[in-house]
């Protein structure tokens, strides 16, 4: 499957379709899991310097089209992530995900990240239900160009930020990434979103606001895929509601390179990649697309 | 979407700390499937359906946490926000002759397969007084069983010890079991002995119960969606059964230590769990692991879908 090879910068992968962070991601066994079943790469879950339960319970609820979720970034701290991330980086490319509250943390985490053999690291700068973290830091362009500026002077290994749609500042903090010396920009996250129970007149998630993924948002996604494109140089990865090839195709032609999958894991099951390859695979053969990098921002000219 | 507002219409006392909520909910079930039981204010909790009919289904709690002993306070006519079924739930499909074994509270997870198959079947408990649903069980099941460990009813000893001597004297072909991870891992031990087939009902903690989130996995398998069913094929390749689960933050915590690849062997009859030390098992040795300050050792500490402690 020469065919669907893609490069994101330097990073070149066999097949364009990632496992967007947070999903199957925690443990090395799942990463490896979704390596099997045709994921060019997995993200890890976003781990920062200590461990984190995340939110109690519920932190989860399905809605039309879509999920939301407000697991408030639990994960097992770097120190302990270097066990999943030994083997799993062994079965393929493995992107570290990771958190922090400002520039010393995030290079601390992603020289770790580097050393357990992560092919890049990316930034979370856009969780919109953590408090300190995510799109709190991530929506001021100030503060992503000091992030990913440092960051880029700890390590070798490309660096992505993954943006937030929550902003009326897109390209802003886009430019921002790329003049940090940013590798690639990855949108979007999760939209931030409230679901209410009438007969018990209070919201459903603990937090009382989450994340919202799934087909849902792929508009949204798209727009902002496209939107960066037009200011940006640096490659775009996309994500956001990606479910079956024509989602894929979507975002490519809006300008992605590459692109991640994460809610379409439960609702089309852990072959969603293999599925989407496929699909597109044939799409390309059907259309003359001799490569992703043909297809790459089509709806642009 | 898959939530739904349900209003309790009757509620059954099991046992002293155990009561079976019935509720009007027509969606599909299968046995051995479990939803997620929301109490406003304190957590969200996966609980096994221990009633599946078509118009009318059934949860069975037993008042260990928070929430389950909040959920003790409601009333006929309160309402539940459920959302499921999640779950593959057992193969009843396969032919042959079934035994059907519930430990504990992890009886509820298996009452829907009793009554759909009749099935031989054993309810074990610490104690008669612990004994749960063995009325609807009795109506169904061509031959039940109870044991108990201190011998106060039925057999005296563990589930295990039973079904051994229940094998001896007929042949079974596939042993269906939900209970304290310890039963289930000498359930199986003892079917790989006895070259008997075995669907298992496992449980970890969970936070979305739709596959998602990754938080329960044991291995690379997700208990919520690969399972919580598991046959004795997938049971061989998860090196974490019986020995160690994943806490809130994902970290892996180990209950129990394996020698050279194996567990302690069975304990002498009515001497639960196998070391001896009543009456905390083995499994609640967690507590005292590095993860104690966890969310594992506070009231809110999630539940099984059976409403057992992890």
């Amino acid at each position: 499957m020469t065919k669907l090879r893609t490069e994101v910068g330097a990073l070149t992968l066999e097949k364009p379709g990632m496992v967007a962070s947070g999903i199957m991601d925690e443990t090395g066994p799942s990463m490896e899991r979704m390596l099997r079943n045709g994921a060019g790469a997995v993200v890890s879950k976003s781990v920062g310097t200590e461990p984190k339960e995340g939110h109690s319970n519920p932190c989860f609820t399905e809605v039309e089209g879509g999920l939301v979720n407000a697991m408030g970034l639990p994960n097992p701290g770097i120190d302990a992530f270097a066990e999943e991330m030994e083997n799993a980086t062994r079965c393929g490319k493995i992107v570290g995900s990771i958190y922090g509250a400002g520039p010393d943390e995030f290079s601390a985490l992603a020289g770790r990240m580097e050393d357990y053999g992560a092919c890049a690291v990316e930034l979370n700068l856009s969780c919109p239900h953590a408090k300190g973290y995510g799109m709190e830091v991530g929506t001021d362009p100030a503060m992503v160009k000091a992030i990913v500026g440092a960051v880029k002077s700890a390590v070798s290994i490309p660096v992505w930020a993954k943006l937030t749609p929550n902003t009326h500042i897109l390209a802003d903090i886009g430019r921002a990434v790329q003049d940090a010396g940013g590798d690639a920009v990855v949108a979007i996250n999760t939209l931030k979103a409230m679901v209410i129970s009438p007969e018990f007149a209070r919201p459903v998630l603990s937090n009382r606001f989450g994340g919202l993924s799934g087909s849902a948002v792929k508009p949204v996604g798209v727009r902002a895929v496209y939107d960066l494109r037009t200011v940006l140089d640096i490659p775009i990865v996309g994500v956001g509601g990606i479910r079956c090839w024509r989602d894929a195709a979507e975002y490519i032609m809006a300008g992605a390179c590459a692109f991640q999958v994460g809610s379409a894991v439960l609702t089309e099951g852990v072959d969603v990649f293999e599925k989407i390859n496929r699909g597109l695979e044939r799409f390309m053969d059907d259309y003359g697309y001799r490569s992703i990098k043909e297809m790459e921002g089509a709806a642009h000219e | 979407m898959n939530d739904s507002v349900v209003v309790i219409e009757r509620i059954i006392d099991e046992a002293y700390d155990t009561k079976t909520f019935v509720f009007e909910w027509d969606a599909e079930a299968r046995p051995g499937q479990f939803v997620m039981v929301w109490v406003p204010g304190v957590d969200e909790i996966p609980m096994s359906l221990s009633g599946i009919g078509d118009r009318s289904k059934s949860i069975t709690v037993k008042a260990i946490g928070e929430a389950t002993k909040a959920l003790h306070q409601l009333k006929i006519g309160d309402r539940l926000r459920i959302r499921g079924p999640y779950g593959n739930g057992f193969d009843l499909s396969a032919p042959g002759e079934k035994l059907i074994i519930g430990g504990g509270v992890g009886t509820a997870a298996v009452m829907p397969a009793i009554v759909a198959t009749g099935a031989d079947s054993i309810i074990a408990a610490r104690s008669d007084k612990d004994v749960i649903m063995d009325d609807l069980a009795g109506r169904f099941s061509r031959n039940l069983r109870i044991a108990t460990d201190d011998g106060s009813r039925g057999f005296h000893g563990n589930a295990v010890q039973l079904m051994k001597e229940m094998a001896a004297e007929k042949h079974y072909d596939c042993v269906l079991a939900c209970g304290p991870e310890v039963m289930l891992y000498f359930t199986y031990k003892a079917c790989q002995e006895l070259g008997i087939k075995c669907q298992l009902s496992l449980e970890r903690y969970m936070k979305c119960g739709a596959g998602v989130c990754g938080c329960c996995v044991m291995d690379d398998m997700r208990v919520c969606k690969d399972g919580p069913v598991f046959d004795q094929d997938q049971i061989a390749k998860l090196s974490e059964f019986g020995s160690a689960k994943r806490d809130a933050c994902g970290r892996l915590v180990k209950f129990r230590r394996r020698r050279r690849g194996r567990l302690s062997p069975l304990p002498p009859r009515g001497l639960w769990p196998p070391t001896g030390r009543r009456p905390r098992s083995p499994l609640s040795r967690a507590r005292t692991s590095p993860c104690s300050t966890s969310r594992w050792s506070s009231p809110l500490r999630p539940r099984s879908p059976q409403g057992t402690r992890l």
